[in-house]
């Protein structure tokens, strides 16, 4: 199992003639992800690297079937991809173009919500980015530019907001025998279409991510979000690292998203939410595996045991969140804050590690 | 992009906001001329990018152009938090009756434009915010856009007189339209001042525009202003890297945002000073590589420079091929500690290495290297 992309995903590749689209295609067919189309208007009847170019998204998806996309389409026109593959009826849309103006992905964060109905318990379409490096199931499909041989399967879900330091890290995992479930990088940018709070909700979900690392950084306040939502929903260990911990006020950290303005979205005070929360934080991104292995290994050990998994009572709605992605963060808040093992789950989460 | 006082006031004209008519003066004799020619009291206010110019006396009322003159003068060797005051804005002044807080801004949470007004204005807003939050009146402006009803709503309550609570709605709805039309992620009116006889005006300009939008906004060429920026950013600007100084000794080079903050935090946890964030970006051509290393050897305080990169779209032997050739034409006068894998990272191995280079894959093992050869530098 995974979250979002599996051997089932049949995608299209927006931008497929341009520079990064052909390349990454070559790379995503390379690692085995079933491309199945490519769109770049005015290119119809073409093909790069063996996949048929389509004039428009709408004609790839009757000829393909496909279910998702992936946009590398520069940013003036990266929003108008977006709504495109909307409207074509596609379940997952990945934009990794960088530079798209906010007020552009403002428009198409709400034309995806927009398309999301009463039937799509899976809350889809969902669109993951801009601004990010994509996702990539290992074994089984890669959608975007993340590095495949970096990657293994195994049991350890990851998401983030950065794309080189997700590799450091996944790497680092793979060095140490963790596998991955699935690596998501969610993006930099202010507002984006798949937040932390989705990826931990697919994650408490999906039956073979058995502990989760989310990467965060300086601004907004999503990581505040994150370990609020972990404390009430999510029953598998989580391990936090948050980036910027010496960065200035004020300054735009390369991400666009990446800046600590009035105040506020400092590492200090993300790292103080996940902590409160028990949630572990790594200190640097190589202490991240030692504690990865180490609540793994907890959890194991209490499954074997015949223990409960803690926090299961306070769990349940987080994947009834999960459904019904609109109403998610009402839902959160109506359901009870405090599980009965309150207790248990702070001594199993207590941070190790720190220097 | 931040932009000055003077600059977000032009931005708020073209959008049929009431602001006072005024000019921007390099010199005390520009001031006299600009407030010689609007006549009557003028207010001078230095145009600096910082909160609490007033208190610093960065704001002075001048009732004839000689008290102008003086005025500017003093204004203009002032530096305030840091920031030495090169221009002054001269504007005609307001007998203000009283002030009130009006802003948009984006909120990330909840993907919309946020209206933030206060009756409390004039003063630091997130002091209101924080002592006084019930004085603070929030509202998310819905997917379709802000109606007149909306903004008419929201102003009566703070409005004694129904026709400046009508002002104040027609200044909202316009600075939406600037908000919006004009891609900022930040408009902020304080204060939005009732002047004695009974107007409604903008009497400041707080205005942050969103970079990704500057392709599609020919109008924000003539906002950059080259004395805000040092050489290193303008040169990191101008080959597409982002670049921010800090105070420390090492110089950083990193690819992609997360890890350039993660290396950054590693020097700092092994007990180094990061002198700057450097992010050389995806794909690294060796020009790329070139520029930054002229940045951070144009920074004297660096002691020690450390290369990490982590191959994906960037090619490690690309970055290796731009540290050569950098070398090759200026040799570096402090330490260089590489740190490369991922893609190509044997051939960048062997280029670096028939230049009588070395390089490490750990990050960590790379930062406590270039901790250690800036400390034998610096001893």
């Amino acid at each position: 199992m995974s979250i979002l992309i599996d051997r089932n995903t049949r995608l299209i590749v927006q931008g497929i003639t341009g520079r990064d689209g052909a390349f990454h295609t070559q790379q995503m067919v390379a690692y085995g992800t079933n491309v199945v189309a490519g769109v770049t208007p005015g290119k119809g009847g073409s093909q790069v690297h063996g996949v048929p170019v389509f004039d428009s998204v709408a004609e790839a998806v009757e000829s393909t079937k496909a279910n998702a996309s992936v946009i590398y389409v520069p940013a003036p026109f990266a929003a108008d991809a977006i709504h495109e593959a909307a409207d074509a009826g596609l379940s997952l849309i990945v934009c990794i173009t960088e530079g798209v103006p906010v007020r552009d992905t403002l428009g198409a964060y709400h034309k995806v919500l927009g398309a999301r109905g009463p039937n799509n318990p899976l809350g889809r379409p969902r669109l993951v980015g801009p601004n990010c490096p994509g996702l990539i199931t290992p074994g089984q499909s890669k959608v975007g530019i993340l590095p495949g041989h970096i990657c293994t399967p195994g049991p350890v879900g990851v998401v983030s907001k950065s794309g080189t330091l997700t590799y450091e890290v996944v790497k680092q995992l793979t060095d140490q025998g963790l596998g991955q479930t699935t690596c998501l990088g969610i993006g930099g940018d202010p507002v984006i279409g798949t937040d932390f709070i989705d990826a931990l909700s697919l994650f408490e979900a999906d039956p073979k991510t058995e502990a989760i690392v989310l990467m965060g950084e300086i601004g907004g306040n999503a990581e505040e979000q994150a370990a609020q939502f972990i404390k009430r929903h999510v029953s598998k260990p989580v391990v936090a690292f948050v980036a910027g911990q010496t960065a200035p006020a004020g300054k735009r950290m390369g991400h666009a998203g990446a800046i600590i303005s009035g105040g506020t979205g400092t590492a200090s005070e993300k790292m103080a939410a996940f902590e409160a929360a028990g949630v572990p934080v790594a200190r640097i991104p190589s202490e991240i595996p030692g504690l990865v292995s180490e609540l793994l290994q907890r959890r194991r050990a209490r499954k074997k045991n015949g223990a409960k998994p803690v926090k299961a009572a306070a769990a349940r709605p987080a994947r009834k969140v999960a459904a019904a992605n609109a109403p998610r963060r009402s839902a959160a808040k109506r359901s009870p804050a405090a599980s009965p093992r309150k207790s248990a789950k702070k001594s199993a989460k207590k941070p190790v590690g720190k220097k | 992009m931040n932009l000055h006082e003077y600059q977000g006031k032009e931005l708020f004209a073209r959008y049929g906001l009431p602001v006072l008519p005024g000019q921007v003066a390099g010199t005390p004799e520009e001031a006299r001329d600009v407030a010689a020619s609007l006549g009557g009291t003028v207010v001078i206010k230095a145009q600096v990018q910082a909160g609490g110019r007033g208190k610093a006396g960065g704001v002075k009322l001048a009732h004839t152009p000689d008290e102008a003159f003086e005025k500017a003068r003093d204004i203009l060797a002032l530096t305030i938090k840091g920031l030495p005051v090169r221009k002054v804005l001269v504007a005609e002044a307001a007998d203000i009756a009283k002030e009130y807080y009006c802003a948009i801004v984006l909120d990330r949470e909840k993907k919309a434009p946020l209206v933030m007004l206060s009756a409390e204005g004039g003063m630091d807003i997130e002091e209101v915010a924080r002592t006084a939050p019930e004085k603070l009146v929030r509202f998310h402006i819905p997917q379709e856009g802000l109606r007149p009803y909306m903004a008419r709503n929201l102003m009566r309550p703070l409005f004694a007189d129904f026709k400046q609570a009508a002002q104040a709605a027609d200044i909202l709805l316009k600075l939406h339209r600037a908000f919006t039309d004009g891609d900022c992620s930040l408009t902020e009116i304080n204060p939005l001042a009732v002047t004695t006889d009974g107007r409604v005006l903008a009497l400041d300009a707080k205005v942050t525009l969103d970079d990704n939008a500057e392709f599609r906004h020919k109008d924000w060429d003539g906002w950059r202003d080259p004395a805000d920026e040092t050489p290193g950013e303008r040169l990191a600007r101008e080959k597409g890297l982002s670049y921010v100084k800090l105070d420390g000794d090492i110089g950083c080079i990193v690819n992609g945002a997360g890890l350039a903050m993660a290396t950054m935090d590693l020097v700092k946890h092994y007990g180094g000073e990061p002198a700057n964030f450097l992010d050389i970006g995806g794909s690294s051509n060796p020009e790329k590589v070139t520029a930054a290393l002229k940045i951070i050897t144009g920074d004297g305080s660096v002691r020690a420079i450390l290369f990490n990169i982590f191959g994906g779209i960037t090619r490690c032997d690309d970055v290796a091929n731009g540290i050569v050739a950098s070398l090759k034409t200026s040799p570096l006068q402090v330490p260089l500690v590489i740190r490369l894998t991922g893609t190509n990272e044997e051939k960048a191995r062997q280029i670096l290495k028939d230049f009588g280079l070395g390089a490490t894959t750990s990050m960590d093992e790379a930062v406590r290297m270039v901790i250690e050869k800036a400390q034998e530098e610096g001893a």
